[in-house]
């Protein structure tokens, strides 16, 4: 492997790195929200909520996000309403299509996921929690989110890691991200292996960053297990007590 | 200028989109069908150094999945599609072909998408085995059977039972990660609603009949997947 | 100290003084934990043994180690007259020298698991005919005779098509017994056969062993069944700490019992 020009590689790929950030970071937390809607529309027990919701995450989960994002990016100009709307400026970037997309893709995906968690949060400890007096509102903030996040998050951290990597086909509707730049530098020096070595790793960089960072999360999320990492000693005192 | 209806565009007619698209389609099939199947030969081979190999075999099948599991699908695809052109166009040279030779993009997607499915299939397989009883096992064992015997009539059997809704998973993202494989040019369902999209001036109504296509593909195959789940886990209990 | 390879093949001897089971100065040892130390034990043809101690005294290994489920570290095992070659290892314990020969001694010892381990994706008759067909390479149709004849004798004829995991616990152990028993075992080995079962199911897999124990057959019975090992055993051993702490008839041990230690365990029991 020639070490001049992979370092020229990564000289070149770096600056594209903060776009492809730009658009995970923006896909996971927009997406996010409409999951959490979507979760809850699943489980209100009303039809009325819970079939459209039904429908979306089907038909998202279905079907590639390729197609997604080219129904979003090309397909839409299609029709003059929404050319003349107030929307065209931002249905006509290439950015905002992405973000829409991976939005809505990962929103499909991240619903079924919270949906998952909120259902694991066991009956007795819900029972116990109105049993105290809580409020509903107060009774998800304190006992059945924290709970829910808590059984959610490893999953999660795989929907955001695919996201990351998802992030590489905004490089199709000529966004210059990771993928985009190596793809062009390539085609401009056929010097496949070194472009695409450089350019994983630098997926693998950041995607193992994320992972150390939910893993820290995790470990705040669950105080019993961090407290017997800190204390064995005690911890197990209080076993055997 | 008259607007086609979306039945217009999908008759066999002479005019019709139908036939065209039908092509189209039972290429994606065979692409992901290829990708899977060497996505399968992989998992088998990942999945049996993770449970039994030695530890350069078991570092070497970690590294794979670890890395396979961090880099975009659409980044493999073009590892293979440019590196195969440049392996092809070398060989090409040397029995004194001239200038640049273009590897199939059929080749080129399959390879790629065998290769990254072949890392989930390898997680899932050994997750498969690791649901497997130890006590069947050792019965087994103390039957007097030999390993591959037990390979053959016990542990693959098992393996495969546990396994299988993850595998259905598998499929459906290669089903999905299958329209990548248009950017090689490779005229598959994508492909083929661009280039009718293009010459249409239709996106909307060619992407949108590629995405229905894609959700019928999927439907199916998660129904056979289902049924043969059913079939298969007789017996089998799970949880 | 022992020679590299501990035994060989011991030439044949005449059927009548050969026992059917032998098993000299075994010993296991998991880490630091000796398990078994120094066992030695004899099965005549047509003994039921049944060994007895509580749990942690190694009675569960030391079956175990009789087909080399756990690979004993010292010891040599004796199965009608053919010694398992054993080869010491540099780690200070053994391996197989012929790993043939161990499949082979294996499919002439019938065991019977605490867990039943039936296979969870073949029907009882299925579980029943593979070893015969596919270890000992009998035919099929001769395989499907004799496990229908068996299935009738341990009782459930009528479950031949059924999976495991649609038996009651006693019915999954008793076509255990006889997948065990369609190999024509030489010595059938049971570990605590009716440790995992509900009370009531106790008894119809007791008495299916007790069939077996005066058809003639050579048994090797870990359990806590106290009834069974007075009643049925022609012998009890009772192990304490890896060591063998008493032997004898069931006579001998329960009603003068010479054992201290033996005499608490029954009382507790």
């Amino acid at each position: 492997m020639d070490f001049a020009f992979a370092y020229d590689t990564l000289l070149t790929l770096l600056p594209a790195v903060p776009l492809t950030l730009l658009l995970a970071f923006n896909a996971i937390l927009f997406g996010a929200v409409l999951a959490l809607g979507l979760a809850l529309c699943r489980i209100s027990g009303l039809a009325i909520l819970d079939w459209p919701a039904r429908a979306y995450i089907f038909a998202f989960r279905g079907t590639p996000l390729l197609v997604q994002l080219f129904l979003i990016y090309y397909g839409l100009g299609q029709f003059p309403a929404v050319r003349h709307s107030i929307l065209w400026p931002i249905l006509r970037e290439p950015y905002w299509c992405a973000v829409i997309a991976l939005t809505l893709n990962t929103a499909a995906y991240a619903s079924e996921i919270i949906r998952g968690g909120l259902l694991s949060v066991p009956h007795g400890q819900i029972e116990a929690a109105k049993a105290c007096g809580m409020s509903r509102l107060l009774m998800a903030r304190r006992i059945v989110l924290p709970l829910a996040i808590r059984q959610a998050l490893p999953g999660y951290g795989n929907e955001m890691i695919t996201m990351v990597k998802a992030t590489s086909l905004a490089s199709i509707i000529t966004l210059m991200e990771i993928t985009g730049v190596a793809a062009k530098l390539i085609s401009e020096t056929y010097r496949v292996m070194e472009v695409f070595i450089v350019a994983g790793a630098l997926y693998l960089a950041i995607n193992f960053v994320l992972t150390r960072l939910l893993a820290l999360v995790e470990r705040w999320l669950n105080p019993d297990a961090r407290r017997r990492a800190q204390h064995p000693i005690a911890a197990a005192e209080e076993v055997t007590a | 200028m008259t607007r086609q209806s979306l039945l217009d565009l999908l008759s066999f007619g002479p005019d019709g989109w139908g036939t065209v698209l039908a092509w189209a389609t039972l290429t994606t099939v065979l692409i992901a069908l290829s990708g899977y199947a060497i996505g399968a030969v992989i998992g088998v081979v990942g999945a049996y150094a993770k449970v039994s190999g030695g530890r350069i075999a078991r570092s070497l099948a970690d590294a794979y999945t670890t890395v396979l599991r961090g880099i975009p699908d659409l980044l493999v695809i073009y590892l293979f599609y440019f590196g195969g052109s440049a392996v092809v166009t070398w060989v090409g040279r040397l029995m004194g072909a001239e200038g640049f030779v273009g590897f199939p993009g059929f080749l080129a997607g399959a390879l790629a998408i065998g290769i990254t499915s072949g890392a989930q299939q390898t997680e899932v397989l050994r997750g498969g085995f690791h649901a497997v009883a130890k006590g069947e096992l050792e019965a087994a064992k103390a039957c007097g059977m030999s390993r591959s015997l037990m390979a053959r009539r016990i542990v693959a059997p098992l393996t495969l039972r546990h396994a299988l809704p993850g595998l259905g998973n598998v499929w459906q993202v290669v089903l999905k990660e299958s329209a990548l494989v248009s950017v090689t040019g490779v005229v598959e369902l994508m492909r083929q609603a661009q280039i009718g999209a293009g010459s249409t001036r239709l996106p909307f109504d060619f992407y949108l009949i590629a995405a229905c296509i894609f959700l019928l593909i999927s439907s199916i195959s998660g129904f056979l997947f289902g049924r043969s789940e059913a079939r298969l886990s007789r017996g089998v209990r799970r949880g | 100290m022992s020679n590299a390879a501990i035994a060989t093949a011991d030439a044949p001897a005449s059927a009548a003084s050969v026992p059917a089971l032998s098993v000299r100065n075994l010993h296991k040892r998991f880490g630091p934990v000796e398990v078994l130390k120094g066992i030695s034990l004899e099965a005549k043809e047509g003994e039921v043994i049944s060994i007895l101690g509580s749990s942690g005294s190694g009675k569960s290994t030391m079956l175990r180690c009789i087909n080399l489920l756990e690979q004993p570290d010292e010891g040599v095992i004796t199965v009608s007259g053919e010694t398992i070659g054993l080869v010491k290892t540099k780690a200070g314990s053994t391996r197989p020298a012929d790993i043939a020969q161990v499949e082979r001694i294996r499919s002439q010892l019938g065991m019977v698991f605490q867990s039943f381990n039936l296979w969870s994706h073949k029907t009882v008759i299925e579980n029943v005919v593979e070893a015969p067909i596919h270890v000992q390479k009998r035919a099929r149709a001769e395989c499907m005779d004799e496990a229908e004849a068996l299935l009738a004798k341990v009782g459930i004829a009528d479950k031949r098509n059924h999976y495991p995991s649609q038996l009651s616990g006693g019915q999954q152990q008793r076509a255990a017994i006889a997948r065990a028993l369609a190999m024509r075992p030489k010595v059938m080995l049971f570990d605590e056969p009716t440790s995992a079962l509900d009370p009531e199911l106790v008894g119809e897999v007791l008495r299916v062993m007790r069939g077996l124990a005066e058809e003639g057959r050579t048994m090797l019975v870990v359990t806590h069944e106290m009834g069974f090992a007075r009643d049925v055993s022609s012998r009890v051993i009772f192990l304490h700490k890896g060591a063998i702490e008493a032997e004898g008839t069931p006579h001998d041990l329960f009603t003068n019992a010479a054992s201290e230690r033996f005499r608490q365990f029954i009382s507790k029991a």
